[in-house]
């Protein structure tokens, strides 16, 4: 992914090939950024799971708010690395208090990853640098917060989603 | 009310420092100063701002600007606001009289505190760019500064 070279105003990123994808092709596209470590986006993973929406998540792993915002985002690539991203976000998002090395290699083991390709692959300059990439493409484009939620419209809300918001977006 | 607009000059202003020290408009000349006026220590929304502009100050610095977080908080609360963030921005006290110095840059709200405001200053004292929050529950990112820094170097 390319990342953006300075932080000026730009339109977010379309979805490309780095972006994680669950949901039917056919149901309303919902771009989710958000932070492992983030009680508000634990929230908002709650409201939005299992509702018809295609969600595209995307990192906004601020260094300075949490110091495992980052290397929770790269543990989840190395997850996505062995095809297990969604189960290991799901993992983070459902167990918030326990964000400890020994805790990610927890959930490593119970969806039956590779434990040491995993470790190598969280550390790398790769991973990084798309969490990096994403994070600074979202600061971009506006968003400053977490949850923040980027309609099909392009419509940015901050936040957690409101029932209002998904009855409109899967009604 | 509304935020002092670019092109004009900053009124004079006293503000406290953390240490207790009096900074004014004086020590704004001969640089290019971020303002950055936020409602309350310890409120959800000033958390996010200040640690979000944290995370990419190195890149303020290397764009020659110096960001400062002013609020009408007292110097001791500014003070352990800073230290529970880590931030380090400077923080400077709008308190004594209170409000006065917002007040003065357009940007204090009926209730007695700062709107959610960005001011850039240039070396000369003069307004080059500034952005008020449509309401101050809402965070600018750090991309309008970027922006603004264009429009100020302009």
């Amino acid at each position: 992914m390319e990342e953006p070279n300075d932080l000026r105003s730009a339109p977010l990123p379309p979805i490309g090939a780095a972006d994680h994808l669950r949901g039917d092709a056919a149901w309303p596209l919902l771009i989710v950024y958000a932070d492992f470590t983030c009680p508000r986006c634990a929230l908002a993973h709650e409201r939005l799971r299992a509702k018809p929406l295609r969600i595209a998540f995307r990192h906004f792993a601020i260094a300075a708010k949490h110091p495992r915002a980052v290397p929770l985002a790269c543990a989840a690539e190395a997850a996505g690395a062995q095809g297990r991203f969604w189960e290991f976000h799901d993992a983070l998002f459902e167990d918030p208090a326990h964000t400890d090395d020994p805790h990610l290699w927890e959930h490593a083991k119970k969806l039956g990853l590779d434990l040491e390709r995993f470790e190598l692959d969280r550390r790398t300059e790769e991973v990084a640098g798309l969490v990096r990439a994403q994070t600074r493409g979202g600061m971009r484009g506006g968003v400053a917060v977490t949850p923040t939620l980027v309609l099909e419209d392009g419509t940015i809300s901050p936040g957690p989603p409101e029932p209002g918001l998904i009855e409109g977006l899967t009604k | 009310m509304s935020v002092i607009e670019a092109g004009s000059e900053i009124p004079d202003f006293t503000l406290q420092t953390e240490d207790g020290e009096q900074f004014g408009k004086q020590d704004l000349l001969g640089q290019t100063s971020v303002l950055v006026f936020y409602p309350f220590a310890f409120s959800p929304v000033c958390n996010d701002q200040l640690t979000l502009y944290e995370e990419v100050l190195d890149e303020f610095t290397e764009r020659g600007a110096t960001l400062y977080a002013i609020s009408t908080d007292a110097r001791w609360s500014q003070a352990a606001f800073k230290e529970k963030l880590g931030s380090t921005v400077r923080q400077l006290s709008d308190f004594e009289p209170k409000g006065a110095m917002a007040k003065s840059f357009g940007v204090l709200h009926e209730g007695g505190f700062t709107q959610r405001a960005l001011v850039i200053v240039g070396p000369d004292g003069v307004v080059k760019w500034s952005y008020q929050a449509p309401s101050p529950g809402e965070l600018p990112g750090p991309n309008l500064i970027f922006d603004g820094l264009d429009a100020a170097a302009a």
